[in-house]
C-alpha cells in the first residue's frame, strides 16, 4: 500500500475535545490528540489516567460522549473493532486473546474473513513476519510459543489487516531486553513505510529512545505534548504524575539477620499441560534481605508463587521452611499463622474479588491470622464489620489509595489503588516473610515507586521479602539479591550490584551457567 | 436512537428492591394480555387468580402448606448457587428424604412414642443430605458436572419410591392401592392452627430462610459462601476450600429438601404414594431466583409461587382456564426477574440521536479499505 504525499500535510488521526463520560465520572475529558503519517506517537500516562478508555474509543470498543475523530482528514465514527479494521487502524493489547490450543494459523485466521483458506493466511503471515523481522512459525501451536513469540502473533494478526495506524499497548511489559529490542527494529520499519504507531508504555527510557511524539494524560486531560527526545525521564515522568516521582531510597551494604524463609530441592509437577514443572528450586532469604526473582513471564512464577503460598501444597515437608518450621504440607493460612504475607499477580479474582466490597476484601486475606481481631462469637465466627471497616480505612490512608465513597466495590479501583491496597492490606499487618509476584504490573509510575519503598522499608524494619518480578528495571531498584528463574530452574542469587542487565536479559533467556557467573560478572 | 446500558459503579439499593416488584407488574400485565387472548375478562381473571385465594381462611392455609416446602428447598439451593454449586435435583432430594423419613413409620405402624416424629424429621433431614452427598462426591473426587448428575438422580428417586409403594411398602389392607399404611397419630406432624390445614412445615421453613439470612448476612461462613462463589481462585487464596464447600452446600440444601419431603407427607399426605409433589423441587429454583438468592426474600417469593399453585386451581375451577395457567406465570416471573435484575448492576440510558450521526455512514459502509484486507 502506498500514502500519497497529500495526505502527509493532514494528520492521520486526530482527535479533537474528545470526551468519555461513565456516570458523572469523566475518564476522558476533551482530549485533543494527532498523530503524523509515519509517526511513533507514545501515549504516557498514569493507571487511571484514560489511556486505556481513550484507546478503546480509538479502536471502536466503547463510544465517545463528546467530541470528534477524524482519520485522514475525515471525521468517522466507530462503533466497533471491525469499523476500525475498515478504516485502517490495528491494535494489539497488553494482554494477548489467543486460543493456546490453536496454531498460529488458526488464530490469525479467526480475525480475518472466514472465505480465506487457511493454507494461504498461512503463507502470508510467514512472508509478512519475514518481512517485518518477526521469525514465527505459522505451523506451531501457541501453548508452544514465548511470551514475545505470541505478541508477534498480535502483530502480524494487526499487519495483515494492512492497517495505517498500529496500536501496541505496554509491548514491551513482556519482553525480555533482546526481545523489546527486536520489536523496535520492527516499529522502525513500519514507520519508514509511512505507517503511524500509537505507542502506549511507562517505560520512560523506551518512549524517549523510539518515539517521535508524546501526550501524556493525567486524571483524564492533556497534560503535555512534547517531543520524548528533548526530555529527560524525571521532565516526562513530572508530567504523568503532576509532581516528582519520589526517589527509592535504599541504604546500601545493609545487613542480613537470620534466615527466615528457607526453600530446598522443591520439585513440583506441572498441573495442567500448559504449566511449567518446578525443578529443584533452592533459595535462602533472610531478615532485611529482598530476595529478586527475574524472569520472562510463563517460566514457573506462577507455580513458584502458588508453592510458596501454600495455596497448593507439596508433599515434601520441609521442601519450605518459614521460620525454622517445615510448611510444605501446610496451607495459606498455616502459614501466614507464622507470619508470613502474600500478594499475588492476578488482581482480580485472585488477590481480591473484584464483585465485593474493600473491606471484604481485607477479610479475604486476613480472616484466619486476625481472627482475634476480626471475629467473634467462638463457633459462629462473626464478623466485626466495625474493626474490618477500620482497618480498611487505616490502609487506604497508609497507601494513599484513592477511590470513590467509603467502601467502594474493588472492582470500581483503578488497577494502581487496588494494588496498593493489596499490598497494604499484608503490609499493615508487619509479615514477617512476604512474598509478592509483580508488585507493579500494570500500575502507574507513582503507585509503582509507593509500593517499592515499602517493601524496601518492610525489608528494612527486618522483614524477609522475596519479590518475583518481570521488569528490571524495579529489580533493581529494591533487590538486594538477584535470581533468575527460567523453564521451571531457579539460579543461585547474586548480589545485585554485580550483575548486568545485559547478563540477566540472557540467564532470562534461558542460558543457565549459575555457578560461573560472578566470574563472567565480574568481566564486565 | 439507542439505548446504553451503563454499569453502576456500585450495586443499586433501589434497584435491589424494586426490580422484583417491577417483574411482579410485568407478570401481571403480560398475564392480562394472555387471558384477554383466550378471551377472558383480563382484571376478574387476574382478580380470580390472585386475589380469590387469599379471601378465605382455609386457602390461606393452603397457601402455607405449598409455601412450606418451596420456602425450605429454596433456602438451600441459594446456598448452593451463591457458591457456585448448581443442585437442580431437590426433587430426588425431597422425594428420598420423605422415603427415609417414612421409615419408622412404615415398619414400625405400632409405635407410639412422642420421640417418633422428631426421628423421622432428623431422618428425612439425613436421606436428603445423603442423596445430594451423591452429586457431591461425584464433582468433589472427579469433576463430574453436578447440573447432570442432580438432575439425573431426581428420576432414580422418583421410580425407587415408585416401586417402593407398589413393592415392599404396599399397604396390604390398602385394596392394592400403590401406597402404604397411614402414618401412626405420633407420626404426623401436626397442625399450627385448627382453622386448616398449615403445619410445622412452613415454620420449619421460616426458621431455616432466618437461619441462613443470619450466616450469610454475618458470619464468616457466609462469607466463605460468597467468595467462593465469585472466584474460586480468590477463594483458595484466603484459606477457603472449594471442594468442602461443594459438600458444605449440596448437604445443606439436601437435608432441606428431605425435611421439606418429610413435612409434607408427615404433615399434609399422612402416607407414602407415587406421588408426592407437584414439582416443587423444581419450583424451588424459581423462587430462589425470584427472591434474589437471599434467603428473606426467598420467604416472599415462596408465597408467590405458592400463589400461582392456588391461583391455577382456582382459575380452574371459576374461570374455565387450564392450570397450565400457573406454569405460564411461573415461567413470566423468572423471565422478568432475571430481566430487571439488570437494573441493579447497570442504568439504562437512552441516546438520541449521535453528535456526529452523518458521519457514521463512512464509518460503516464497505470502504476501499475492505478490498485490501488480505492484500
Amino acid at each position: 500500500m502506498a500514502l500519497s504525499k497529500a495526505q502527509q500535510a493532514v494528520p492521520l488521526l486526530s482527535v479533537s475535545k474528545l470526551t468519555k463520560l461513565f456516570g458523572s465520572f469523566a475518564a476522558c475529558n476533551g482530549i485533543d490528540l494527532d498523530i503524523a503519517p509515519g509517526e511513533i506517537h507514545a501515549l504516557l500516562g498514569e493507571n487511571g489516567a484514560g489511556k486505556s478508555t481513550l484507546v478503546k474509543m480509538l479502536f471502536g470498543v466503547l463510544q465517545p460522549s463528546e467530541g470528534q475523530i477524524s482519520f485522514e482528514g475525515r471525521p468517522v465514527t466507530i462503533t466497533s473493532p471491525g469499523d476500525a479494521r475498515h478504516l485502517g487502524i490495528g491494535m494489539v493489547f497488553q494482554h494477548f486473546s489467543l486460543f493456546e490450543a490453536l496454531t498460529v494459523a488458526e488464530n490469525i485466521a479467526l480475525s480475518l474473513d472466514p472465505k480465506i483458506p487457511l493454507a494461504k493466511i498461512a503463507q502470508e503471515a510467514a512472508s509478512l513476519s519475514k518481512a517485518y523481522g518477526l521469525p514465527l512459525d505459522p505451523n506451531a501451536h501457541v501453548a508452544d510459543l514465548s511470551v514475545g513469540e505470541r505478541q508477534r502473533i498480535e502483530i502480524v494478526r494487526a499487519l495483515l489487516q494492512n492497517p495505517k495506524l498500529i496500536i501496541l499497548d505496554e509491548p514491551t511489559s513482556v519482553l525480555t531486553p533482546q526481545e523489546a529490542d527486536r520489536l523496535f527494529e520492527t516499529l522502525f520499519k513500519l514507520r519508514a513505510e509511512g505507517r503511524s504507531v500509537l505507542y502506549i508504555s511507562h517505560r520512560l527510557e523506551e518512549v524517549r529512545r523510539i518515539c517521535d511524539g508524546a501526550t501524556v494524560l493525567r486524571h483524564g486531560k492533556v497534560t503535555g505534548a512534547c517531543d520524548p527526545k528533548q526530555e529527560t525521564p524525571a521532565s516526562l515522568a513530572r508530567m504523568m504524575v503532576g509532581a516528582e516521582v519520589a526517589e527509592i531510597h535504599r541504604e546500601a551494604g545493609a545487613t542480613l539477620g537470620d534466615l527466615r524463609l528457607e526453600v530446598s530441592n522443591l520439585t513440583v509437577p506441572a498441573k495442567t499441560p500448559f504449566a511449567v514443572t518446578l525443578k529443584n528450586v533452592g533459595m535462602k532469604v533472610r531478615t532485611g534481605e529482598i530476595l529478586a526473582i527475574a524472569g520472562v513471564a510463563g517460566n514457573g512464577q506462577g507455580e513458584l508463587f502458588d508453592a510458596l503460598s501454600g495455596e497448593y501444597t507439596v508433599p515434601q515437608d520441609d521442601a519450605i521452611r518459614i521460620r525454622g518450621k517445615s510448611v510444605g504440607r501446610t496451607g495459606i493460612n498455616g502459614r501466614r499463622l507464622l507470619g508470613a504475607g502474600f500478594v499475588p499477580e492476578e488482581r482480580h479474582g485472585h488477590a481480591a474479588v473484584s464483585g465485593m466490597a474493600l473491606s471484604d476484601n481485607l477479610l479475604l486475606a486476613r480472616s484466619r491470622s486476625d481472627r482475634k481481631a476480626f471475629l467473634s462469637g467462638g463457633l459462629f465466627s462473626l464478623i466485626r464489620k466495625g474493626a474490618v471497616s477500620s482497618a480498611t480505612k487505616r490502609i487506604c490512608d497508609v497507601m494513599d489509595v484513592r477511590k470513590s465513597g467509603d467502601d467502594p466495590l474493588a472492582g470500581s479501583l483503578s488497577g494502581g489503588n487496588l494494588q496498593k491496597f493489596i499490598v497494604g492490606r499484608e503490609l499493615d499487618r508487619q509479615p514477617s516473610v512476604l512474598i509478592v509476584n509483580q508488585p507493579t504490573w500494570g500500575v502507574d509510575a507513582g503507585a509503582a515507586s509507593r509500593i517499592r519503598q515499602a517493601l524496601i522499608d518492610l525489608a528494612k524494619a527486618g522483614s524477609a521479602v522475596v519479590v518475583i518480578s518481570q521488569d528490571l528495571d524495579e529489580i533493581f531498584e529494591v533487590a538486594t539479591n538477584i535470581a533468575v528463574i527460567s523453564e521451571g530452574k531457579l539460579s543461585e542469587p547474586h548480589p545485585a550490584g554485580e550483575l548486568s542487565l545485559e547478563r540477566i536479559g540472557l540467564m532470562m533467556g534461558g542460558i543457565h551457567e549459575s555457578h560461573s557467573v560472578p566470574e563472567a560478572a565480574s568481566a564486565h | 436512537m439507542r439505548i446504553e446500558l451503563e454499569k453502576r459503579g456500585r450495586v443499586s439499593t433501589l434497584f435491589s428492591i424494586v426490580s422484583p416488584l417491577l417483574a411482579l407488574v410485568l407478570t401481571l400485565v403480560f398475564g392480562a394480555l394472555m387471558f384477554w387472548m383466550l378471551g377472558k375478562a383480563p382484571l376478574g381473571a387476574l382478580y380470580s387468580f390472585f386475589v380469590e385465594p387469599l379471601l378465605d381462611v382455609w386457602s390461606i392455609h393452603e397457601l402455607a402448606v405449598k409455601a412450606g416446602p418451596l420456602i425450605l428447598i429454596a433456602v438451600g439451593l441459594s446456598i448452593c448457587y451463591r457458591s457456585n454449586n448448581w443442585n437442580i435435583g431437590a426433587e430426588g432430594q425431597f422425594t428420598i428424604g420423605a422415603i427415609t423419613g417414612s421409615i419408622l413409620p412404615v415398619l414400625y405402624p405400632a409405635w407410639h412414642s412422642p420421640v417418633i416424629l422428631p426421628l423421622m424429621l432428623l431422618l428425612g433431614i439425613a436421606g436428603g443430605a445423603l442423596y445430594a452427598g451423591i452429586p457431591a462426591l461425584l464433582k468433589a473426587r472427579f469433576n463430574t458436572n453436578e447440573i447432570l448428575t442432580s438432575l439425573m438422580l431426581v428420576y432414580v428417586a422418583q421410580l425407587f419410591l415408585d416401586w417402593l409403594v407398589r413393592g415392599p411398602w404396599k399397604d396390604p389392607q390398602g385394596h392394592n392401592f400403590p401406597q402404604t399404611t397411614s402414618f401412626q397419630p405420633e407420626a404426623v406432624l401436626p397442625p399450627l392452627l385448627d382453622s386448616g390445614r398449615a403445619h410445622w412445615g412452613f415454620v420449619f421453613a421460616i426458621i431455616a430462610a432466618v437461619a441462613l439470612w443470619f450466616m450469610m448476612r454475618f458470619m464468616l461462613k457466609g462469607f466463605e459462601v460468597s467468595v467462593l462463589g465469585q472466584s474460586e481462585r480468590a477463594g483458595r487464596f484466603a484459606g477457603f476450600s472449594a471442594r468442602r464447600m461443594i459438600w458444605f452446600s449440596l448437604l445443606v440444601s439436601g437435608g432441606l429438601a428431605g425435611l421439606a419431603g418429610i413435612s409434607e407427607v408427615s404433615g399434609s399426605i399422612g402416607h407414602l404414594q407415587p406421588s408426592i409433589s407437584p414439582g416443587y423441587g423444581f419450583t424451588a429454583i424459581i423462587v430462589a431466583f425470584l427472591g434474589r438468592l437471599n434467603p428473606l426474600g426467598i420467604i416472599a417469593s415462596g408465597l408467590v409461587l405458592a400463589l400461582t399453585y392456588l391461583g391455577g386451581e382456582a382459575a380452574q375451577l371459576s374461570i374455565g382456564i387450564s392450570d397450565k395457567a400457573s406454569r405460564v406465570f411461573q415461567g413470566l416471573l423468572l423471565f422478568f426477574v432475571l430481566s430487571c435484575d439488570t437494573l441493579i448492576h447497570y442504568r439504562i440510558r437512552l441516546v438520541l440521536g449521535s453528535a456526529n450521526s452523518p458521519a457514521a455512514k463512512s464509518a460503516v459502509s464497505p470502504s476501499n479499505q475492505t478490498a485490501e484486507v488480505t492484500r
